[in-house]
């Protein structure tokens, strides 16, 4: 891992964390329900870990998976199905439906895994995994794995999604506590732009991106 | 497609809500009695600064007849901020307009030019008894991840089981049942939710063969119209506990839960008491962990010559109040009731939902009374304040004269007309509008059944966010 593909896991992080419909807003909704900051800060973590699940299951399968095959098959496929999911994203009518406002911490973190997964956000860190080398293997990209390779390999994608996750918590929880304490929910109204639209279009971005640097 | 920023008519909170411009146009359901003309949504000025304030500037016509139009919804609204399928940047523009006879369900778009409401879809009777098992529908809600829509029947036949059907909210397909597990349910009429607290409230009046013909006397007087309000899991959809009103009192209807997202409480009109023809206001309020429901407002029925009255009220030598529907603006403090048989629209203070405090009366129309519109002294007036519908700012009161079809002939014989009149209501007062009255020919010889105010209004959008003045 490069401070480059650092910075790139951080931002992302960083931007899913600031979409509403990420968690924050439920957060903050629980907040207000109860009148109190401690059930909105309880229930941060469990939002962040659904997150975390479903983006590192993907990193995880990403990382693993290039070390047992050339990596610029792995790249190519899997820039070609972003930019398509991104693309059904895009322009598709469906939307994410989950019943229920009354939670408990674990369905907290269902509910965020869905959301993290439905909207293809351990995708998005297609570019970043796929142009970092392997452990173990000076060439990753252009070589055939060596044996034992894949679990370590694993643990860089899990330790990636860390990294995400962390700037996903921090810029979440940022966002919830001054829409909280400060701003109020009207600020929506206004603030709210169309992330799903600009999530969809990033989607679409990272694939491309991943396809240009791999092939 | 959606919008780059949240739709403007969405507010996040009751207060919020509270706080938008006034409404510039109304949508009114019109329909045709005798079901030879198509009936039409009529769109009605509402701005006072306009030349044309008050009257029909607007009409649509359904490629139809025999529909009945009657209740009638947005596609989207405030719950659209809710967070748990939070969908901002859709757009309240369609409306979802309901035959309640015929079954049919048109949606109209009011975008391109809200005041010719454009008709974009045609939901056939066949499509919703296929896809959801329901016929006859009623109430739509717009909800965070759909539209739910009522109906009093099942999809095939005269009989219940009544309930409600999801359709998508951007392409507004049927997508099916919504009950999960009904329970022994089986009469329908209105519902609506307390949307935080993962709870839905029905209430009942009555299956398609019980109502199409008129009040069926025989039924009443057996207590066999609808008595209960049922509370179902809103995740889970099933019903969770059912409530007795007690079988004298006939036909509970209208529910108007709390705006409050933080409340548990609401209020059910029901019609009529079998015992002594009085209407009453019940209060539905959570104690501990289940529903427990009180009557809060009870209002008796006025002595009358029989020879005013219509054949089926003459055995009892008084008129009904009728309280045929109730309405309770955002700010949750005053409680708006509907007299349709007596004439009159009463208002209370429900700051406190135990303790009712009586705060004006409008009389208009009647059964006996025929109370004129004071902008037209002349004109006896049939029907009475019926539909009621408060703007969101709770300044301004829109009242139409039509029950049903069927139901009009029967209470008022020499016919019912068609109006609608405007309030303008104040902490203190309110007060008839008398450069609002819309009435007569201007509706083409259809009936008026609801209005909906252009951009939302009391009894149309839920909220997830505590007002901030309730927080502490």
């Amino acid at each position: 891992m490069t401070w480059e593909s650092y910075a790139a896991l951080l931002a992302l992080g960083a931007f899913h964390g600031l979409n509403p419909a990420m968690g924050w807003l439920f957060a903050v909704a629980r907040g207000m329900q109860e009148r109190s900051r401690t059930v909105l800060l309880r229930s941060l973590p469990p939002i962040a870990a659904g997150h975390l699940a479903s983006v590192a299951i993907v990193a995880a399968i990403i990382s693993a998976t290039r070390s047992v095959v050339a990596a610029n098959v792995v790249g190519i496929t899997g820039g070609v199905l972003l930019v398509g999911f991104g693309l059904w994203r895009l322009l598709s009518e469906r939307h994410f439906r989950w019943a229920g406002m009354r939670l408990s911490a674990a369905q907290l973190a269902g509910w965020s895994f869905l959301m993290s997964s439905a909207h293809g956000a351990g995708l998005m860190l297609l570019p970043v995994l796929a142009t970092t080398p392997v452990p173990g293997s000076a060439h990753a990209g252009h070589e055939l794995p060596g044996a034992g390779g894949s679990p370590l390999a694993a643990l860089t994608g899990l330790g990636a999604a860390g990294v995400h996750t962390v700037a996903m918590f921090t810029v979440m929880a940022g966002c919830a506590l001054v829409v909280y304490e400060f701003l109020g929910v009207n600020i929506l109204r206004r603030a709210w732009f169309n992330v799903d639209r600009l999530w969809a279009g990033v989607l679409v971005a990272a694939g491309a991106l991943t396809i240009a640097v791999t092939a | 497609m959606t919008r780059w920023t949240p739709d403007p008519t969405f507010y996040p909170s009751p207060s919020d809500a509270a706080g938008a411009p006034a409404e510039k146009l109304a949508y009114v359901a019109a329909f045709d009695r005798t079901a030879e003309k198509p009936d039409a949504i009529a769109v009605v000025d509402t701005d006072p600064a306009s030349d044309s304030y008050g009257r029909v500037v607007g009409w649509t016509d359904l490629p139809h007849t025999g529909d009945e139009l009657h209740h009638f919804g947005w596609n989207a609204c405030s719950s659209a901020l809710c967070p748990t399928a939070p969908h901002p940047h859709v757009e309240r523009r369609y409306l979802i307009v309901p035959g309640l006879r015929s079954s049919r369900v048109y949606v109209l778009d009011t975008k391109d030019d809200p005041r010719q409401p454009r008709l974009v879809k045609e939901i056939s009777a066949e499509e919703l008894a296929a896809k959801a098992d329901y016929s006859r529908p009623h109430t739509v809600h717009c909800g965070p991840d759909g539209i739910y829509l009522s109906a009093l029947g099942a999809g095939r036949g005269d009989d219940g089981p009544g309930g409600i059907a999801i359709l998508d909210h951007q392409t507004f397909d049927v997508r099916g049942q919504w009950e999960a597990d009904r329970g022994d349910q089986r009469l329908a009429y209105d519902f609506w939710w307390h949307l935080t607290q993962d709870v839905l409230v029905t209430s009942e009046w009555g299956t398609p063969s019980m109502i199409e013909d008129g009040l069926v006397p025989e039924l009443l007087l057996g207590r066999k119209y609808g008595h209960r309000i049922h509370f179902w899991d809103l995740a889970k959809r099933s019903l969770v506990q059912t409530v007795d009103l007690g079988d004298q009192y006939q036909m509970a209807l209208e529910l108007r839960p709390a705006h409050d997202p933080a409340a548990t409480y609401g209020f059910v009109g029901v019609v009529i008491s079998v015992e002594d023809l009085s209407a009453s206001v019940w209060l539905w309020h959570r104690s501990g962990g289940s529903f427990e429901v009180r009557k809060v407002i009870d209002i008796p029925a006025e002595p009358a010559d029989p020879a005013d009255l219509p054949p089926a009220l003459q055995p009892f030598a008084a008129v009904p109040p009728l309280v045929t529907d109730i309405d309770l603006t955002v700010d949750d403090k005053f409680l708006y009731v509907s007299c349709w048989g007596t004439g009159e629209l009463r208002r209370y203070d429900v700051s406190d939902p135990f303790q009712p405090v009586f705060a004006g009366s409008v009389h208009l129309g009647g059964i006996v009374r025929r109370t004129p519109h004071p902008a037209f002294p002349d004109e006896p007036l049939a029907g009475g304040p019926q539909m009621v519908e408060v703007s969101r700012d709770g300044k301004r009161v829109y009242v139409t004269n039509s029950l049903y079809g069927s139901w009009d002939d029967q209470f008022y014989p020499h016919g019912v007309g068609a109006w609608l009149a405007r309030l303008d209501a104040s902490e203190d007062s309110f007060t008839l509008d008398t450069r609002f009255f819309p009435h007569g020919d201007e509706f083409r010889g259809r009936r008026v059944h609801q209005t909906r105010l252009q951009g939302g209004d009391a009894s149309s959008d839920s909220y997830c966010f505590p007002s901030p003045s309730t927080r502490t």
